[in-house]
């Protein structure tokens, strides 16, 4: 029986999430529609927005559809570019008056690829906020980059927990910052919804957020906490305006156009619900056996670390993060598959290209640490037995992957 | 597996054998470059694609391992200093001595491979003593033998080439498509994977810098110039320019590179004529020779596509006292560049290789 221990890369649809899809599949009519067909998918789909924003601490018509986490965070990060520069004056052409854009290093590509791409076609100067040495955004960094002329920075974005280390970032603190001299704050939340509470209206109110600034825009996906692939959200506060990627027939504020995929909403507001009612025991059980899992590791071979935080409120409750000295994640992944155990070396995204993770490497860590990183995370359906047959099948994974060892720099074959 | 329809022949065929079968696809740059560039480029992502759509079919599992570091090392940044250093390196033998059975075949055995299956067109044949020999495919015109002389008897023990029976490539392409593999009519590659435009010429220039240079004749005499002598190769015709015509109006040829001096000399195509090789950097593919110091018939072959010539081989002293094998063929090799695999086989079996360091013109320089 093969166990399951990549959770963060994607996590089994829940059986809620699952039979809610089905049942909306089976109804006719386009919401948009204004005929009682139209009518009665329309109020399955207002139903499931109203249930995934009560998750999120927001009002339904703050939540806005889209096809997949990434696509939520290059329309906030976009968006939110644009239409701070409109909002300055700007009419498209000459210098930006608001170039700036402050981004921790370590961020998922989502954000680092999109913000690449604002650098190179609108020119954006992307600033990189330094992390300590857990991955964690360094807050007195983050103040002085910000105080330093905070009317040039079109917004802040930042992952509320590191989808590789698991760390999670003093979101309302920066909420905070960001509200006080009236910059907007998107937060990618998608490794973190589900495993921590997310109550935007109640960061906004704590960091006494005027119109338009602070945490303003929230991106989460469904299939990370037991919903379907293909569909993601973004939280937009009402006060927030935001430039659409998106053109057509005006749906969902005319911040998304596109028909609305009814089923997929179904589902992800029944995982969603389904998550957050058993969040806090989910979180506990899940962070004990993590720990377990870490402590097992940490004892069962030599040449181990724990990458982000060893604090257990720092860190996603799900996640596990360790470099192995001498060992290649990949030769590790590779041995535990075939042991039956599935894990990962980083984050889905990068695999096939594989790259030293930028995430370790901001964290001041050593290519050859990254090299032999892993990433093992657990969800909502792990048991006691994942771990164990995680930390019986570790120790000759280990020994034989040390032999492997550095063979990719040299080799007894050389001469 | 690299995404071609030869290692998804021979994955299959392991598979079928009993063997129990992983697919791996070596990465070699960490720049994946872009798609549609089809079969041109060992490393994009349609060809990891394609490799793992192979192993789906075949029902084997299929990992990436990331060799990019090892592979410039030792195949791009050697292939670019034996260039600046005027010499003419094959790559892909290189990333076979380096690379493919050297470090994918020592982390495979760390983790508790057998060996490594490659689809290359050779043959791998075991003696009454239990010696591995090294072969020519049945397949004259796929052969790849030439390639793999640099494996030694170790390497070879690991080694394992399902399609080297086969007598040509249109039976493995035809076998591909009767197994469903959708690279059954990918085209061949025939460039330098990390050269995918195949502007091997505009790839060297950007790394090594251009730099006027003479191009004289054997006499010294200038007859023209250059951008880098590192664009041409010994026995070259083309891309010289030179305005004045030989004097006895015949075409010219590279006859040497001096990339010291950024010079080229150029001469008669008769002046290529090479009367014998020798090198210092050689390796037995298998049992080496009972006495190689005594001199013994051979082929020889100094480029993947020519034709073996008859020879006779010796391993001797050379000036300094270290061991050189020097051969002599029967009739002179034409555009032999210093830097080029001399590979000697015995009938069908390599018997090893080794790199030209000298040459000896078979034509004195005022013929």
């Amino acid at each position: 029986m093969a166990v399951y221990l990549d959770h963060a890369a994607t996590t089994p649809m829940r059986t809620e999430a699952i039979e809610a899809m089905v049942d909306a599949m089976r109804l006719v009519g386009n919401p948009a529609s204004i005929h009682s067909a139209g009518q009665q998918a329309k109020r399955v789909l207002e139903e499931s927005r109203e249930r995934i924003a009560a998750t999120l601490g927001v009002d339904g018509i703050e939540v806005v559809f889209t096809g997949n986490g990434t696509e939520a965070v290059n329309l906030a990060i976009k968006g939110l570019w644009w239409s701070r520069q409109a909002d300055a004056g700007s009419d498209g052409s000459g210098p930006r008056p608001r170039p700036r854009l402050l981004v921790p290093a370590g961020e998922h590509h989502a954000t680092v690829d999109t913000v690449e791409w604002l650098a190179v076609h609108e020119g954006a100067i992307v600033e990189e906020v330094p992390l300590d040495s857990v991955g964690r955004v360094r807050l007195d960094e983050f103040e002085r980059m910000l105080r330093r002329d905070a009317a040039s920075v079109a917004l802040v974005t930042m992952l509320w927990a590191n989808n590789e280390v698991g760390t999670i970032q003093p979101v309302e603190e920066v909420a905070r910052l960001t509200a006080e001299v009236g910059v907007p704050l998107h937060v990618d939340a998608i490794a973190a919804y589900g495993q921590v509470p997310i109550d935007v209206r109640g960061i906004r109110r704590a960091t006494a957020a005027p119109r338009g600034a602070g945490l303003v825009a929230l991106s989460v996906s469904a299939h990370k906490i037991g919903g379907p692939a293909g569909i993601g959200a973004l939280v937009l506060d009402r006060s927030a305006a935001l430039e659409p990627l998106i053109h057509g027939g005006g749906q969902q504020r005319k911040v998304r156009s596109g028909t609305q995929d009814v089923a997929a909403a179904a589902a992800f507001a029944a995982a969603a619900e389904a998550v957050h009612e058993t969040l806090h025991a989910d979180a506990e059980r899940m962070a004990a056996l993590r720990d377990r899992l870490i402590a097992g590791a940490l004892a069962a071979v030599p040449g181990v670390r724990l990458s982000g935080d060893a604090d257990r409120a720092g860190r996603l409750p799900g996640n596990v993060h360790f470099s192995f000295d001498g060992c290649e994640g990949d030769s590790l992944l590779f041995l535990l598959d075939a042991a039956g155990v599935a894990v990962s070396t980083g984050s889905a995204c990068q695999a096939g290209v594989p790259e030293p993770s930028h995430v370790l490497m901001a964290m001041g860590r050593s290519e050859a640490d990254a090299r032999g990183a892993l990433r093992i995370t657990l969800g909502h359906d792990s048991t006691e037995a994942d771990v164990d047959a995680f930390l019986s099948a570790l120790p000759a994974a280990h020994a034989q992957a040390l032999k492997a060892g550095l063979a990719a720099r040299s080799t007894s074959f050389d001469r | 597996m690299s995404g071609g329809v030869d290692s998804a022949v021979a994955a299959a065929r392991a598979v079928e054998a009993g063997h129990e079968v992983v697919g791996v696809h070596l990465a070699l740059s960490r720049m994946p470059g872009t798609l549609r560039t089809g079969s041109r480029g060992c490393c994009t992502i349609e060809d990891s694609m394609d490799a793992q759509r192979a192993a789906n079919v075949l029902g084997i599992p299929y990992y990436v391992w990331d060799f990019s570091e090892r592979f410039k090392a030792d195949v791009v940044d050697d292939f670019i200093a034996e260039y600046s250093a005027g010499r003419t390196p094959n790559p892909c033998m290189r990333c076979n001595e380096r690379i493919k059975f050297a470090a994918l075949l020592e982390k495979a055995l760390a983790l508790g491979f057998d060996a490594v299956a490659t689809g290359h067109y050779a043959k791998i044949t075991t003696d009454g003593a239990g010696n591995r020999e090294l072969h020519r495919a049945s397949a004259e015109a796929k052969d790849q033998s030439y390639v793999l002389g640099v494996l030694t008897s170790e390497q070879l023990a690991h080694a394992y080439f399902p399609l080297g029976d086969t007598p040509s490539k249109a039976l493995v392409r035809a076998e591909a498509a009767e197994r469903g593999l959708s690279v059954a009519q990918k085209p061949d590659s025939y460039d330098i994977c990390f050269i995918p435009d195949g502007d091997t010429k505009g790839w060297l220039a950007e790394r090594v810098g251009t730099e006027t240079g003479d191009i004289v004749d054997r006499s010294g005499a200038v007859v023209g110039s250059h951008e880098g002598a590192h664009a041409f190769t010994v026995g070259q015709r083309r891309g010289m320019r030179l305005g004045t015509p030989a004097a006895d109006g015949k075409p010219r040829f590279v006859l040497e590179v001096r990339p010291k001096e950024n010079t080229v000399v150029v001469g008669p195509k008769e002046a290529l004529a090479t009367a014998l090789i020798a090198g210092s950097r050689f390796t037995w593919a298998g049992l080496a020779p009972a006495d190689p110091s005594t001199a013994f018939a051979c082929e020889v072959q100094i480029r993947a596509h020519a034709d073996p010539v008859a020879a006779v081989a010796v391993l001797e002293a050379d000036a300094a006292g270290t061991p050189e094998l020097v051969v002599t063929p029967e009739t002179p090799l034409d555009g032999v560049a210093p830097g080029q695999t001399a590979v000697i086989y015995v009938g069908t079996r390599v018997l090893g290789q080794f790199t030209i360091d000298r040459t000896v013109s078979a034509v004195p320089v005022d013929a």
